[in-house]
């Protein structure tokens, strides 16, 4: 039987299987990152590092060489790859306990010395791998197991936005929120880190795509249930678009 | 000079103490001497009292921290009264005599009072009273000849610096005279 | 080559370059402050890297980057900073990844003050980081000392694949002292690191991974015993020290860097009165120069151990002792520097006790 072949996976991921659980979107964004290091040649001369929480295994899944960092400190970790390796490519992995919560200070700090990375955001509103506590993220409401009665404002204040808040930084070039809940919005996010690298290869600073990702498994509904509600709740206090776009000359759009 | 000579300079910050022992120690360096400096620092040093130790050897230096000293310059009064006890019997100290006024010696010690902010305002810069006392202090001691302090301000004096090297050579020599 | 007098921040910095640093991380603290600052200016100079952090994490951590990208790197900071740094050292020891950190110690615990102390004999030699690692330590008591061990260090990381903490202090941050810094140190050209993650994997033909993470406890048993080994061969290649008058003494003092300095003036003044004492001098303090207890004199009775603490190093005088010497101990903390005369009086009241 003739047989075609209508995808294989690229060389910007290993061989290893993903140690995600169905229905988190880490898979789409991993194959994204991947894709766009391998289309743009930059897979063999990158330098990746991975963060703690639910991506602390990337290290073992992008298929370049990698780091991995302390909770939080992942950029300070990317700051002292690339200030020694200024011809490669070097980016980070994190979550949003990682990177909005411990290691606040870490990516505040990378984007106003305006260190020339790439960050890849996963916020999915909540620590996935260590049991779904709150996160910086969480929204006002929301059952975690550390806000059990849902996250209150006056207990716990409301859910921190990162794009927003590094918007405000002069050092940082080029932010944009996206999503991975169809394919149209797939496409899009593509688009978002192929821009990103693009930024760190004209040398133009810091970039950071944020990802509104899912957890089914500690937001404890279905995987489809999962996707609606990052749409239905997520999307409207994190609102998807561009925050930062300081390249100069021609922007698309 | 004895086989090693250690002194405390002390004085108000802004008073130039620790550039004096900066250059005894650079002199001694630079007839290869063993020297240590040690500055006391922290919040004191902006613009509370300063000291430095300094200590000058012909034999390896041990205890970088000077206790008991062979000369105390005391730039003004509370140096003289934090530093006076602890000069070694027989030792000297040196005495910025515009800022001490009725001051009761230890009787064990060789006093030098000079007049250096005074002499400073008669060269025209109360800034280079430092240099009046470590001339006189060359003067009373021998421990370098002015020579040897000269070529430390041609090295220390440079670029736009350079054109304080005669004052300050003025200077030096004027506190020698004081003590001759 | 002539010597230099300088500030000692400064003479531990220009010994970095010297050594072959090729980037600084570090974050302000007195008083270890001239260090980066002539860093600041002198790296840029020789075509190096230098960042000041947004904290002493951030440095530590960009230090872990830098390292495990391949680089020679340096960070220096004192002793809160230090503690601040742990997190990232034992990060640094469990992936192996070479680096040289100098701590200019000052009083603590908490804040603590600016002044001279030798507080953190702890913190370095027991790591005060989480799990089973070490990094080799050395304690130089004067600026010539320092200045051939920080460029030595350099090496000394490579070979092991391990951090390296210079233990200074206040004073010797401090003080000024005329150095020759091209008096020859074992420095070697930075080796081939074929380990690290350059971002060469195409050219390579395989991806590096600088990890510390090994979710199987057997794997993280067998990474543990693969740098024991590594350790046990530190203790027995760098057990450094120095003895001093210990060929007659009766009394032996033990103490290292700015303390041994002081002692040395106090040994004088009692072997002048006709008291037999002399010192083991640690230069290394990880590993802790057990050599030194070897083969000491009959005469020997009693170690006295000297600190600028309340007692941090007499508990590895306590285990190489065995139970052989009568142990006593003196210091001074929060930053008093002791005057040789002390150590005179400490002495000679142990004498009185003792007839």
């Amino acid at each position: 039987m003739d047989t075609t072949t209508v995808y294989k996976p690229g060389k910007g991921l290993t061989d290893r299987k993903l140690s995600y659980c169905p229905g988190c979107t880490h898979g789409i964004i991993h194959k994204l990152v991947g894709e766009v290091l391998e289309e743009k040649n930059l897979i063999d001369n990158a330098i990746g590092v991975a963060s703690v929480g639910c991506s602390v295994m990337s290290y073992e899944f992008f298929n370049c060489d990698m780091h991995q960092a302390a909770h939080g400190r992942a950029p300070a970790v990317a700051t002292g790859a690339k200030r020694v390796r200024e011809d490669k490519t070097v980016f980070t992995y994190q979550g949003d306990g990682d990177l909005a919560s411990i290691g606040l200070a870490e990516i505040v700090h990378a984007a106003h010395r305006g260190e020339n990375i790439t960050v890849i955001f996963v916020n999915n509103a909540i620590y996935g791998m260590t049991g779904g506590q709150m996160a910086p993220t969480t929204l006002i409401g929301q059952k975690t197991t550390t806000s059990p009665f849902g996250r209150e404002k006056a207990q716990a204040g409301e859910p921190l936005r990162i794009s927003e808040l590094l918007a405000t930084v002069p050092g940082a070039t080029y932010l944009e929120r996206v999503s991975v809940h169809d394919p149209k919005h797939v496409k899009k996010a593509k688009k978002a880190i192929e821009k990103a690298f693009e930024v760190q290869e004209k040398k133009q600073g810091f970039s950071l795509i944020e990802f509104i990702s899912t957890c089914p498994v500690q937001w404890g509904i279905q995987p489809y249930e999962a996707t609606r509600w990052a749409v239905d709740n997520m999307i409207p206090y994190f609102p998807l678009g561009v925050f930062k776009d300081a390249r100069g000359g021609e922007t698309d759009e | 000079m004895n086989d090693s000579e250690r002194l405390v300079i002390a004085g108000f910050g802004g008073q130039g103490v620790m550039l004096m022992g900066q250059i005894l120690a650079q002199a001694a360096t630079n007839e290869n001497l063993e020297t240590v400096w040690i500055p006391s620092y922290g919040p004191e040093s902006r613009g509370g009292t300063a000291n430095c130790f300094v200590t000058i050897s012909k034999t390896e230096i041990n205890a970088p921290v000077v206790t008991q000293s062979d000369t105390l310059i005391a730039m003004n009064q509370p140096s003289l009264e934090k530093f006076e006890s602890k000069v070694k019997t027989g030792g000297r100290v040196l005495v910025n005599a515009s800022l001490v006024k009725d001051h009761t010696f230890r009787e064990d010690i060789e006093v030098f009072n000079i007049p250096v902010n005074d002499i400073a305002l008669e060269l025209g810069n109360l800034k280079v009273a430092n240099m009046i006392m470590l001339g006189a202090y060359i003067g009373a001691s021998k421990v370098f000849k002015p020579e040897a302090l000269e070529t430390v301000f041609k090295q220390k004096f440079t670029g736009n610096k350079a054109k304080l090297l005669d004052l300050n050579k003025q200077a030096l020599l004027r506190g020698m005279k004081e003590v001759s | 080559m002539a010597k230099v007098l300088m500030k000692g921040n400064e003479a531990m910095a220009l010994a970095a370059i010297k050594g072959g640093c090729d980037a600084f991380f570090g974050y302000p603290i007195t008083p270890q402050n001239e260090l980066p600052e002539y860093l600041s200016k002198h790296m840029k100079e020789n075509g190096r890297v230098f960042v000041q952090a947004e904290s002493e994490v951030a440095a530590i951590n960009m230090v872990y980057g830098a390292g495990g990208s391949g680089a020679r790197v340096l960070t220096s900071s004192s002793s809160p900073g230090i503690a601040l740094k742990q997190e990232g050292i034992s990060y640094l020891a469990g992936s192996e990844v070479p680096c040289v950190i100098i701590n200019v110690m000052r009083g603590g615990p908490g804040l603590g003050g600016i002044q001279p102390a030798q507080s953190d004999y702890m913190q370095i030699t027991r790591g005060g980081g989480n799990g089973d690692y070490h990094t080799l330590a050395f304690a130089p008591e004067n600026l010539q000392e320092t200045v051939d061990i920080i460029k030595e260090s350099f090496t000394l990381a490579d070979e092991y694949r391990n951090p390296v903490m210079i233990a200074a202090d206040g004073l010797l941050g401090q003080m000024m002292e005329p150095v020759d810094l091209e008096r020859s140190s074992n420095v070697k050209e930075a080796p081939l690191k074929p380990w690290a993650a350059t971002g060469e994997s195409g050219k390579r033909g395989h991806r590096n991974k600088i990890v510390s993470l090994f979710l199987d406890p057997n794997d993280l048993e067998d990474h543990n015993l693969k740098l024991q080994k590594k350790y046990n061969r530190m203790i027995d290649e760098q057990q450094r020290f120095e003895m001093i008058h210990t060929e007659d003494a009766e009394i032996v003092f033990v103490a290292y860097g700015s303390m041994a300095r002081i002692a040395r003036s106090a040994i004088e003044t009692l072997r002048e009165k006709g008291i037999k004492v002399g010192m083991i001098r640690p230069i290394s303090i990880w590993p802790f120069p057990e050599k030194a207890f070897e083969n000491l004199p009959k005469s020997v009775h009693t170690l006295l151990t000297l600190e600028m603490s309340l007692g941090q190093m007499i508990e590895d005088v306590k285990i190489v002792n065995q139970g052989r010497y009568k142990l006593d101990f003196f210091g001074r903390t929060g930053g008093v520097v002791p005057e040789p005369e002390e150590i005179v009086e400490k002495v000679l009241a142990m004498k009185e006790g003792a007839n």
